[in-house]
């Protein structure tokens, strides 16, 4: 039922990119994480912080560099906090390098808290390391697994390229976006913002709960660096990687029996790894 | 000396809200965290240090001063005792050691606290009352300090909660040579202290205590505290199923094997080449086949005493011990997702209790616990990267004193590692005994002992242990996703309960002797005496035997993945269990006698059954019959029982991992499962399916249709959304009360004789179990009066099974107006010990029976008319009979139903009667004929049609007795938890 070949044979003449997926210390999505790299073509591979700490793997042999969703360091001392702190006090200059070339990072849920906590976004002016960006406790101060809708009309983002909206879910307890008032003003005024909360007819959340799931600031889900090429994103389209995942596929299936409509093989997350590996292949 | 940073926050803060919005006499809340970092640090390398503990953009710090605060009356200050697992402690510490590149030598260590600065006007005694709210005394202490002597003092202070042991570490020989009285008085408070205290329950009865004495009489010496403590655990009923085991009435064998084991035996000897059984009771969880390249596991445990005490300590240390059983069947499988289930009294019940006489030692209320035991599973499973799928919660005023806490886990591995058998594991003489994870401090001593007595004055509250998901997830992370496949190890198990004194003790088994050095255990603090080093129960450990060549590559390996590893000793073929310390041989016992000296129980039984009133017997029933049944359906949706526990299922990560298929919640209500899909290989259209039966309340009545039905609800849960009744395995957890008295076992033999006659009928094989036997309180009412707060006869089954093709699951809610509703199934007057004549104050007595061989066939069509997706929704009956099951569905799809039974049972009866066996589907009117005939002799019934809007409607023979709609229904389903 779901062809894991097709993708892989067009892409055989190309360069396929190589991802590193970094896991350690409560890192938890590396595995899906790899997987929906590996599905959209490139080659992935799962390394453990400490390899790059020793200096067993180096960041210069990568394309794409991702950070999964997790719990990193158990979120104490604040979610993603302690993870960057490592990067920071152990391997910055790869990381620094890293940036200036012409790569891709993106950091999902705990990656994206990791990449905020370690500046990589806002990033502005090129000036990665200086954190700007907050998430802070969701506004139930609770920990919230629930499927949403993120929207996109980002032009600069590489990630989203060819994408309106997708249904994936949260499950964050500090995904809710922080920011003082001129890093906002910004954001939305150099196209930084990339995924904002929208309900189901795609209008905006409004910080309404459960619609915006955490109560960041402007709905925001998502930003991205001045370039585009680093994405910071705190919903999991990875684990909507197949349409069986998708909390409504027994609606959407048994809708599709009766009106003779097809049904996607993929999840509505896929597009988002596909655009970071196709970057490479043009 | 120790130095204090405290760290503010510069936003609003939602922890802060939150807490504000609990107590409403406060005017306003901020929060202070604390990190007390108790090593001498420069001031420049305190400041470093404060810039990476606190986030720049919301925060703010400062180091040995305090912080800038709003004006505030009351401080109130909540941090943990000495000796408490304090998890940010350690991160911080982690943090500070990376940024500074110093090493923190053994006493020194990073505490958290947490400062709440409250405005309002309350006295001292009130801000205590809070912090009492907020804290539990068994692990935190509260400090409260007013605004005028924060003031003067300068601040808080510096509080460093170090554990200091005074005494001088000993081991002590035991005098055996005591009245049988005195005898059982060790056994049953433990051995005595020089200072005539005792160091808590060995539960050892006079049979064993005489056994034990005559085997060192018979050596010439007198047991070592060690020898007697290891005994005690390695015997426990916990460890042993000491009742499980036992003769019992004319079953020679005991229960365990006459009727459980024996089930499975036939089972597998029937399917024959289709047995899809890989390891069945003999490791740490039961495992199934998935398929030529996989196999599933799955072991569900209870935490219930330590949850009781310590609900969030207890709960998490359950998921997260669970998940071990996991890691420690075979070779290591990985986990892949939690279950839970959770039985509490009535959370609005504030009526308090006690352990000790004249109100001391009170207990915390059914709201603590159950709030304390959802926050720990949801942070033991959320950290851990498991999702969370399946769960319920089940509440009876009997669960006061004791509440049940199951925790499951299911585990995935290939068939062969490194060429062999994954699921076989043998320690070889030679290898070392290598430990890897946490340390061991004095958390969690007597805790297999403990669990096998009744709660008292007497339970320790050193049983008490709060798990540490991190340091298990990168143990975890290490041996299931890089060791085990580097082919680095012979044997693992994990340390749960009995701690090393078992599982070092267990793996000895496999190879026939071992020889520990304990002054290699690293320990969390010094002090510790070598027979609570033995048997501590501090969590996140497994013991490995890994052969001398490898030893180094596995050393190497944990050190990069900052796992902690050492090498306690060796196993050998010496037939015994020795253990060093400081030089001397401090135990040295037979392993044929650890393990199988235990003096063999005999137990008798009785069973008496009880006549209840029934509602006929007088006027109620008469007056719900012509009574507004609209008004009863309304209140049925809203019983605890039967109404929406979205809140729990939100907070539980059930998506991370990406192999969710039929998640929690259905529907665009959002209405609670009754079964889970995952797939959890990640490239296979295979999926395993999860669900779980109980019906406590039928105990009441007959605990052999209790135990049938549990069995068939188990089964029908997994059927309702496409598992494959071949291809199910079960699990049993009894959880029983007072099991020394004859009645309750009585009881306990015929539900595992309806274990063993319906599990061979449906042809579904028992793979693991666990029970806990002694689910009791004893204790004092408000009044001072004596209570025994016993637990129902409580029996837990899940199942587990394989799913050929996952596209064929079917979710509970109603799709398409116009859509046809069948009952599948027959409706009898079988409501004795019903959710409804539980809301109506009775028990009753026609409790539902099980027809199985009908049922069997039943399923078999289900799944085949599933795979011909000739069903649009499906929902399996339980608890609020049809009822509550055609409310479900309507709320679960949002839209109405119209229903019209046809029927002789009185109205009350059709729709809150509890028979089993029992489905509501809708399907696409297209599909009538076909589904139909798939069903030809057996019970269908068409009852209804999905409408357009959201009416919703029943009539009995035509005659109106329901009208509602689904606003309605919705708002009732979700009334029970509506503030959670």
């Amino acid at each position: 039922m779901i062809s894991f070949t097709d993708y892989h044979l067009k892409t055989i003449n190309h360069m396929k990119p190589k991802v590193i997926v970094l896991t350690g210390y409560g890192i938890n999505s590396e595995e899906e994480t790899k997987f929906v790299f590996e599905k959209s073509g490139a080659d992935a591979e799962i390394v453990h912080i400490n390899d790059l700490v020793d200096g067993t793997k180096k960041l210069s042999n990568y394309q794409i560099m991702a950070f999964p969703g997790g719990f990193a360091h158990g979120d104490d001392t604040g979610s993603g906090n302690a993870y960057a702190n490592k990067m920071r006090n152990n391997i910055w200059e790869q990381v620094q390098k890293f940036l200036t070339q012409d790569k891709l990072v993106i950091g999902v849920c705990n990656g994206c808290q990791i990449i905020a906590n370690l500046g990589l976004v806002p990033g502005f002016d090129g000036k990665y390391g200086e954190r700007l960006i907050a998430l802070r406790h969701n506004a139930s101060a609770r920990y919230e697994c629930r499927w949403v809708n993120i929207k996109t009309d980002s032009k600069k983002c590489v990630w989203t390229r060819d994408i309106d909206t997708i249904r994936c879910p949260v499950s964050h307890g500090e995904g809710n976006f922080y920011m003082e008032k001129d890093v906002l003003k910004k954001l939305n005024r150099d196209d930084q913002v990339v995924f904002r909360y929208v309900d189901d007819n795609g209008k905006p959340a409004k910080g309404k709960f459960p619609v915006n799931p955490n109560g960041a600031v402007e709905d925001i889900a998502a930003v991205c660096d001045p370039t585009g090429r680093v994405l910071a994103i705190m919903p999991h389209p990875e684990r909507n990687w197949n349409f069986y995942n998708e909390d409504d596929w027994g609606l959407l299936k048994e809708k599709a029996l009766r009106e003779g409509g097809k049904l996607p093989k993929e999840g509505q997350g896929m597009k988002m790894f596909r655009n970071g590996v196709e970057y490479f292949m043009k | 000396m120790p130095h204090r940073i405290e760290v503010g926050s510069r936003v609003a803060d939602t922890r802060a809200l939150v807490r504000k919005k609990r107590f409403p006499k406060m005017k306003d809340v901020f929060l202070l965290d604390v990190y007390t970092i108790d090593k001498d640090l420069s001031a420049a390398n305190l400041e470093k240090a404060g810039d990476a503990l606190a986030n720049p953009v919301t925060q703010y710090f400062s180091v040995d001063k305090p912080c800038k605060t709003p004006v505030f009356d009351w401080a109130l200050e909540i941090g943990f005792l000495p000796g408490v697992t304090d998890n940010v402690g350690h991160t911080a510490k982690e943090i500070v050691q990376d940024l500074l590149k110093v090493k923190f030598h053994e006493q020194e260590a990073v505490y958290t606290s947490q400062v709440t600065l409250i405005k309002g006007k309350f006295t001292r005694e009130e801000v205590r009352t809070i912090g009492e709210s907020l804290a539990n005394p068994l692990i935190q202490r509260i400090y409260v300090k007013s605004a005028e002597e924060y003031k003067r003092d300068g601040g808080m202070g510096i509080i460093v909660p170090r554990v200091k042991l005074a005494h001088e570490p000993s081991v002590d020989e035991v005098n055996l040579d005591l009245s049988d009285d005195e005898l059982a008085k060790i056994g049953k408070a433990g051995i005595a202290n020089k200072d005539g205290t005792r160091r808590g329950p060995l539960a050892l009865d006079l049979d064993s205590m005489k056994v034990i004495k005559n085997h060192f009489d018979k050596e010439g010496r007198k047991p070592t505290d060690i020898e007697l403590e290891s005994l005690a655990q390695t015997w426990s009923e916990h460890c042993k199923h000491t009742i499980f085991a036992a003769s019992m009435d004319e079953i020679k064998d005991g229960i365990y094997k006459y009727y459980i084991k024996r089930a499975t035996n036939e089972i597998r000897a029937k399917k024959g080449k289709k047995d899809f059984c890989v390891s069945v009771f003999k490791d740490n969880s039961g495992g199934i086949e998935f398929d030529d390249k996989w196999i599933v596991t799955d072991k569900v445990e209870t935490h219930n005493s330590p949850s009781a005490l310590d609900p969030f300590g207890g709960a998490i240390t359950g998921i997260v011990g669970v998940n071990r059983d996991s890691i420690g069947f075979g070779m290591g499988a990985k986990p892949v997702a939690n279950r839970y289930g959770f039985c509490f009294a009535d959370p609005n019940d504030e009526d308090p209790i006690y352990k000790g006489a004249n109100n001391t030692q009170k207990m915390l209320s059914p709201r603590r616990i159950m709030n304390g035991v959802i926050d720990g599973v949801n942070s033991g499973g959320n950290c851990s990267g498991i999702p969370t799928p399946q769960g319920f919660m089940y509440f009876d005023k009997r669960y006061k004193g004791k509440p049940l806490v199951f925790v499951g886990t299911v585990g995935l591995i290939p068939k062969k590692v490194c060429g062999a058998p994954s699921w076989e594991k043998e320690a070889q003489p030679s290898d070392k005994i290598v430990v890897i994870g946490g340390r061991v401090g004095l958390d969690g001593i007597h805790g297999a002992t403990f669990s096998s007595e009744a709660m008292d004055s007497g339970s320790p509250s050193t049983a008490v242990q709060i798990g540490d998901p991190i340091t298990q997830k990168k143990l975890s992370d290490a041996v299931v996703k890089e060791a085990r496949d580097m082919g680095l190890y012979n044997s693992i198990t994990d340390n749960g309960a009995g701690g090393l004194s078992c599982s070092v003790a267990e793996m000895a088994k496999e190879c026939g002797g071992c020889y520990v050095n304990l002054d290699e255990v690293p320990l969390k603090y010094p002090g510790l005496d070598p027979w609570q080093i033995w048997i501590s129960e501090s969590q996140e450990r497994m013991t490995l035997a890994v052969p001398p060549k490898k030893l180094k590559q596995f050393i190497d390996l944990m050190d990069r993945r900052g796992v902690e590893t050492t090498v306690i000793g060796d196993f050998n073929a010496s037939g015994k269990c020795e253990v060093i310390y400081k030089g001397k041989k401090i135990m040295n016992i037979d392993l044929g006698f650890l393990h199988d000296g235990l003096p063999e129980k005999s137990l008798t039984t009785v069973y008496t059954k009880v006549k209840h009133a029934e509602p006929e017997e007088q006027d109620t029933r008469h007056k719900t019959q012509t009574a507004d049944l609209t008004k009863v359906l309304h209140d049925m949706m809203a019983r605890q029982n039967t109404g929406s526990f979205d809140f729990v299922s939100h907070q539980f990560d059930h998506v991370v991992q990406g192999e969710t298929i039929v998640g929690p919640l259905h529907g665009k209500g959002r209405v609670n499962g009754r079964a889970s899909v995952i797939a959890p290989v990640l490239t296979s259209e295979k999926g395993v399916v999860l669900s779980q039966g109980l019906n406590p309340k039928y105990s009441d009545i007959d605990t052999y249709h209790m135990s049938s039905c549990a069995i068939d609800t188990a089964i029908r849960n997994a059927v309702s959304v496409g598992g494959d009744i071949d291809k199910l395995a079960i699990l049993d957890n009894f959880c029983w009360c007072s099991s020394d008295d004859r009645e309750r076992l009585g009881q306990l033999k015929e539900a595992a004789r309806a274990c063993y006659d319906y599990a061979t009928t449906y042809g579904t094989p028992f793979v693991s179990g666990k029970d806990s036997m002694f689910n009791d309180f004893k204790g004092y009412d408000s009044c001072g009066n004596k209570v025994l707060i016993s637990v129902p006869p409580t029996l837990l089954i899940s199942s587990f099974g394989v799913i050929d093709d996952y596209s064929k699951c079917v979710t509970l809610d109603a799709k398409f107006a116009g859509d046809l509703v069948y009952i599948i199934g027959d409706t009898a007057d079988e409501t004795g010990g019903s959710e409804y004549f539980d809301y109506l104050g009775f028990i009753g007595n026609k409790i539902p029976h099980v027809d199985a061989k009908k049922a069997l066939k039943i399923y078999r069509v289900m799944r085949d008319a599933m795979k011909k997706d000739l069903i649009a929704s499906c929902e399996s009956v339980w608890l609020g009979g049809l009822g509550v099951s055609f409310a479900r569905v309507a709320v679960a799809g949002q839209m109405g139903l119209d229903i019209d039974l046809k029927t002789s049972l009185s109205p009350d009866s059709a729709l809150f009667s509890e028979s089993q066996t029992r489905f509501v589907v809708t399907i696409n009117p297209k599909n009538k004929s076909s589904f139909e005939n798939m069903f030809k002799g057996l019970p269908i019934h068409l009852a209804g049609q999905v409408r357009k809007d959201d009416k919703f409607s029943i009539k009995m023979n035509g005659k109106n007795i329901v009208k509602s709609d689904v606003k309605t229904l919705d708002k009732f389903y979700r009334l029970p938890f509506k503030n959670y």
